[in-house]
């Protein structure tokens, strides 16, 4: 069974200096791992390169069975990435938005209905603009684009900041529900509770590798 | 402590010195003045050459540019050839453009012309500085890279069609006069060569500057590496891992 | 999983429609570019001050004016994606840029048209210059023409210039030299069309032949080299 994420020794830079110094980790299918360690330790680079997003200068990397030294691109469109912005328009509605990227990967135009129902968008929220919206509703948003794209590696960094309980609540059913239609989730989180009620697996970082 | 001077650059550095002694002392003593302009074209013998020289860097540059882009390993060699190559083509594209200014001045009494090749010149001259301008921005070195070398072949499209534009646009206006101070010059057997020699020594001149250029590149790419080991260790050792 | 099945055209199409509702809803371009052009026009005015140097020059004042709202549009078109940083979630999603690149353009395009649309009347007003059927006809081909040029150029390098430290201020200094020939082009097309020149009609017509070369190349050219260009 090939595994979502590989890594061995990878060393990862930005602008120079080593956010990944040395990390060693692996990720199997079906998992919901729970990324922690301090400030500076690495964890949103570590969601950046395995999303292909930052090259990777030392060791192995391959996520989803793709080489990341080789082709970092090669495995975007599966995987998905959730940081601290939504990557939404504030002039469009949810609706919109959910439509706009069926059509971008080529899904059926009910997948973004069943998408938008999934990640909690319901009724009159649906047809709000995005900039009326509150954090925790964006979020959702954001979560009904990743599941409209039937990403297979989950990447979210810092998911429950600024969201208020019931979002919470919402974004770890929806979480839950991904993984059971055989998404791959990895999180990084600051608030070690929320995360471990919904995680499978802890992977510590401090110093740009594993600790 | 490592020196970017090889027997090439020493044998280029040599040749250009000699060479350029001669269009010194040819195109500044030896050489005649022409019947109609006077002494004002020696000019042309500093001014033919860059001009030339500035327009090869062009091309070096967008050659090396695609063979950044074709080549499967991404070598970053070619990157920095493109780079010292319109650096150093960006001081040769000024120098045309002051001296060509200084000779219409002394020949036609204007310091610029809106005649085709001096009006692209400036326009290359700009886009490069542009060019230069996107090299400088942030991100990793094949990001930048690639970056840098798409934009040099945007400008291989665009200047063609610069100059072709503005060759329609001049032609609207009936100069029937030559609009290149150079046009009307007839050249002597010595002047001809003092001529070829200069070409030969700024040429030699331009490519000396570029192996530098890129050798120092390549340099501070490999302290760069060296001190992204240190890096990797000292933050390793912070970490306690 | 599904694959990117989507006609070449939908995710053109997608991109496009989006662009232009976003702009439906916000109202930038007419509530703050068209205002921003028509002052542009009106200054040139006072700068000029001779009604006989401004008819005359009236084709070129017409572009310059365009061409300054290009900027503005360009960066008014991908601060839509910094915002939120929507483009980078396209990119991640490992969507074709080149058609992304396609659909901002087409976008562009007909902000820009719109926004010509309403300085031609402005210079027929204020630059006291007239036009005729067959001027008319070569006008609105140039316009086409010209605004497909510059929207091909502006989107391809504002997606280089968006987002960063001191990067779009890199965008007029990366556009204008390649958009020279356009500006070269409408220009004398228009007054061709506004026959402020003396130039005759026929003339124009080769003009908006070059604009029509112009966008071809830089609309393929685009589309190939957007995604290299922006991909991080």
């Amino acid at each position: 069974m090939l595994r979502v994420v590989d890594f061995r020794d990878v060393v990862a830079t930005l602008d120079g200096w080593p956010a990944l110094a040395g990390l060693s980790c692996a990720v199997e299918r079906g998992e919901i791992v729970h990324v922690v360690g301090p400030n500076g330790a690495g964890k949103s680079t570590f969601l950046r390169a395995c999303a292909g997003l930052v090259p990777v200068r030392g060791g192995s990397a391959s996520v989803l069975g793709v080489d990341l030294v080789r082709d970092r691109a090669a495995a975007r469109g599966r995987v998905g990435l959730l940081a601290h912005a939504n990557g939404l328009y504030l002039d469009l509605t949810a609706r919109e938005h959910a439509a706009f990227w069926a059509r971008a990967v080529g899904a059926a135009a009910g997948d973004a209905d069943l998408a938008l129902a999934e990640a909690g968008v319901a009724g009159s929220l649906a047809d709000r603009r995005v900039g009326r919206m509150s954090a925790g509703e964006r979020r959702r948003v954001a979560l009904a684009v990743l599941l409209v794209r039937r990403a297979e590696l989950w990447l979210l960094d810092e998911p429950h900041a600024g969201l208020d309980a019931a979002s919470r609540d919402a974004l770890d059913a929806t979480l839950r529900r991904a993984r059971d239609a055989g998404a791959t989730i990895v999180l990084a989180s600051h608030e070690a509770e929320r995360a471990s009620a919904v995680a499978t697996r802890t992977l510590r970082i401090a110093g740009g590798a594993a600790a | 402590m490592q020196s970017t001077g090889t027997g090439t650059t020493r044998g280029l550095g040599l040749l250009a010195i000699v060479a350029l002694a001669w269009v010194v002392v040819g195109g500044l003593v030896a050489t005649p003045r022409d019947v109609v302009q006077g002494e004002s074209v020696r000019i042309m013998y500093v001014h033919v050459p860059t001009a030339w020289v500035a327009y090869l860097a062009f091309v070096v540059t967008a050659v090396a540019s695609a063979g950044f882009l074709r080549g499967r390993s991404r070598s970053l060699g070619f990157d920095r050839v493109a780079g010292a190559s319109a650096e150093v083509g960006v001081l040769f594209m000024g120098l045309t453009l002051v001296t060509g200014s200084l000779w219409g001045r002394l020949t036609w009494g204007e310091f610029w012309q809106w005649d085709p090749r001096l009006t692209t010149t400036a326009f290359l001259f700009v886009t490069y500085v542009g060019y230069l301008a996107v090299r400088g921005l942030d991100g990793a070195p094949e990001q930048r890279a690639r970056r840098a070398a798409v934009v040099a072949l945007l400008a291989v499209l665009e200047i063609p069609l610069v100059h072709f534009s503005v060759v329609l646009w001049r032609s609207l206006h009936q100069r029937a006069s030559v609009l290149d101070p150079g046009g009307d010059v007839r050249m002597d057997g010595l002047m001809l060569f003092t001529l070829f020699v200069g070409v030969v020594a700024f040429t030699a001149l331009y490519a000396w500057l570029v192996l530098h250029r890129s050798r120092v590149a390549a340099l501070a790419e490999l302290a760069g590496r060296g001190e992204l080991a240190r890096a990797v260790a000292a933050r390793r050792a912070e970490a306690g891992a | 999983m599904s694959g990117r099945a989507t006609g070449r055209a939908g995710l053109v199409r997608a991109v496009a429609s989006r662009d232009l509702r976003a702009e439906a809803r916000g109202r930038v371009v007419t509530n703050q570019i068209v205002p921003f052009a028509g002052l542009v026009m009106v200054t040139f005015a006072f700068a000029l001050d001779r009604e006989d140097v401004l008819s005359r020059a009236a084709g070129g004042l017409l572009w310059l004016a365009t061409t300054f709202s290009l900027f503005v549009l360009v960066q008014r078109a991908f601060a839509l994606e910094t915002a939120d940083r929507a483009l980078d979630a396209l990119r991640v999603a490992g969507v074709d840029l080149g058609r992304v690149y396609l659909g901002k353009s087409i976008a562009l395009m007909v902000q820009l048209f719109a926004l010509e649309c309403v300085l031609v009347p402005v210079a027929v007003v204020l630059y006291r210059v007239r036009l005729d059927a067959p001027g008319a006809v070569l006008l609105v081909t140039c316009m086409v023409s010209a605004t497909a040029g510059l929207a091909f150029v502006g989107t391809l390098y504002g997606g280089l210039t968006v987002g960063g430290a001191g990067r779009e201020t890199l965008l007029p200094l990366l556009v204008l030299p390649v958009v020279a020939p356009v500006l070269i082009a409408a220009t004398r097309a228009t007054e061709s069309a506004l026959r402020s020149g003396g130039a005759a009609v026929s003339e124009g017509w080769a003009w908006v032949g070059l604009l029509a070369v112009f966008a071809a190349a830089f609309g393929i050219a685009g589309t190939l080299a957007f995604g290299p260009l922006v991909d991080e």
